[in-house]
């Protein structure tokens, strides 16, 4: 599951930015290519492709930050829906 | 139908048309341009679309006719540039209405359809109930009614149509460039721009405060009187954003309401029009706000109000570094230490007056 969540969300961003390269655990905003639309965008896609909404409590920056923060956010998410 | 539900479901208000859409034969113009190519353009309609331009309505075409004919027949009556998104097919007019409010990012209850027919007139009442439908036998009463007639004309109303063609072109070029967002954003030469309210920029800020709905803190409207107070009350800061780039402008598209204090600067409301969504912009003039809170020394507090549009709003001060403090059902406070402050875009200039 966390795997398959990395690889849509490396995706998604990679198609946005072709050109930039980086590890699932790096800082995408501070490799500074990611504004705030971008950001806004980021929520979306996550919302829509994993089926969540995400609440106000983890909508922050810090869940956002990289690949793997955001594949942990997404289980964090689909496992609290099961449960 | 109850009287109550008559009264609620047609509750006229005040200037909520934004664009009226307009059938072209036997309405535009006397006769059918398939049949005869010198229709006779009736003057007292073409007085009736420059009297609501001025006003800052915007037009729009819904008529089943050849494209390229009617294009070339509004052309040769100078009338082709009062037209926003025309649609000339043979789709249902329902569609064609569907699609103006789309490009114009505007809701259906802010469209009005003029048509002689009583078949599109129920087509598009059956397809689209928020839409107002007007007989074109009754135009002269019904355009003259308080629903064409908005709250607020500013220096802003007259040139809407221009604001909106300008748009046009910058979409098309969006939609031909094949590169990444980013990288088309950093083509437009933007520049936004900041300033202190002046009181010329006042009607304009009480009509954002109205019309802004995605990209507002707090949905609280505010009065031009209650805004020129606060425009020269010595606590407060009230800031206008407006926005160019190589296209033209966007006009003045965002507010911001500070009250400044200690230990913590408090945003009592920031809004954003949805004309500079896609812009990468939102975080611009909130930034401003930050640094300048930092640089007395302050925090910076914000009202925040759920209102169920405005999650983009909430999801900008979330990833700007603020979290809640306090919330009493949709009424949130927001506050950042204000430790981390992005940098403005890089496609963006930023200049402060």
């Amino acid at each position: 599951m966390s795997n398959d969540a990395r690889t849509q969300i490396r995706t998604f961003i990679t198609t946005k930015f072709p050109d930039v390269t980086f590890s699932d655990e790096e800082d995408i905003f501070a490799l500074g290519f990611v504004n705030s639309l971008f950001a806004m965008e980021l929520v979306m896609f996550i919302e829509k492709a994993f089926g969540t909404r995400i609440p106000n409590e983890e909508l922050h920056l810090g869940n956002f930050r990289s690949v793997a923060l955001m594949a942990d956010l997404v289980a964090r998410q689909t496992s609290a829906a099961v449960g | 139908m109850t009287q109550t539900d008559v009264v609620a479901s047609v509750k006229p208000k005040r200037g909520r048309i934004k664009c009226v859409v307009w059938d072209l034969d036997n309405t535009l113009w006397d006769g059918t341009l398939l049949e005869d190519s010198a229709v006779r353009v009736r003057p007292e309609v073409v007085e009736e679309i420059k009297r609501l331009d001025a006003l800052g309505v915007l037009h729009s075409v819904a008529s089943r006719n050849d494209h390229d004919a009617a294009m070339a027949r509004l052309k040769v009556e100078g009338l082709d540039e009062y037209f926003l998104y025309p649609q000339i097919n043979w789709n249902p007019k329902s569609q064609s209405v569907e699609r103006i409010a789309k490009e114009l990012n505007i809701g259906l209850d802010a469209i009005a359809f003029v048509d002689d027919q009583p078949f599109e007139l129920e087509e598009v009442a059956h397809a689209l109930p928020a839409v107002k439908t007007v007989d074109t036998a009754r135009i002269a009463t019904e355009l003259a009614s308080e629903e064409f007639q908005p709250r607020f004309v500013t220096d802003e109303s007259r040139v809407r149509r221009d604001l909106y063609r300008a748009a046009v072109v910058r979409d098309q070029a969006e939609l031909d460039y094949t590169g990444t967002n980013e990288a088309f954003l950093s083509t437009l030469d933007m520049t936004f721009t900041i300033s202190r309210a002046k009181r010329e920029d006042l009607q304009r800020a009480e009509e954002l405060t109205v019309r802004t709905n995605q990209l507002n803190s707090t949905g609280r409207t505010y009065s031009y009187d209650e805004l020129d107070a606060l425009r020269t009350s010595p606590d407060h800061l009230l800031l206008v954003a407006s926005l160019t780039d190589k296209y033209g402008g966007y006009g003045k598209i965002g507010l911001a309401l500070v009250e400044r204090g200690q230990p913590a600067w408090h945003l009592r409301m920031m809004l954003m029009s949805c004309r500079v969504m896609a812009r990468g912009v939102g975080t611009v003039l909130l930034n401003h706000v930050m640094r300048l809170a930092k640089a007395d020394g302050a925090r910076l507090r914000a009202d925040f109000v759920e209102t169920g549009r405005n999650r983009v709003m909430y999801v900008t001060y979330a990833f700007a570094g603020f979290s809640e403090i306090s919330r009493d059902d949709n009424r949130l406070v927001l506050e950042s230490g204000l430790d981390q402050i992005q940098p403005p875009p890089a496609y963006l200039k930023v200049n402060v007056e």
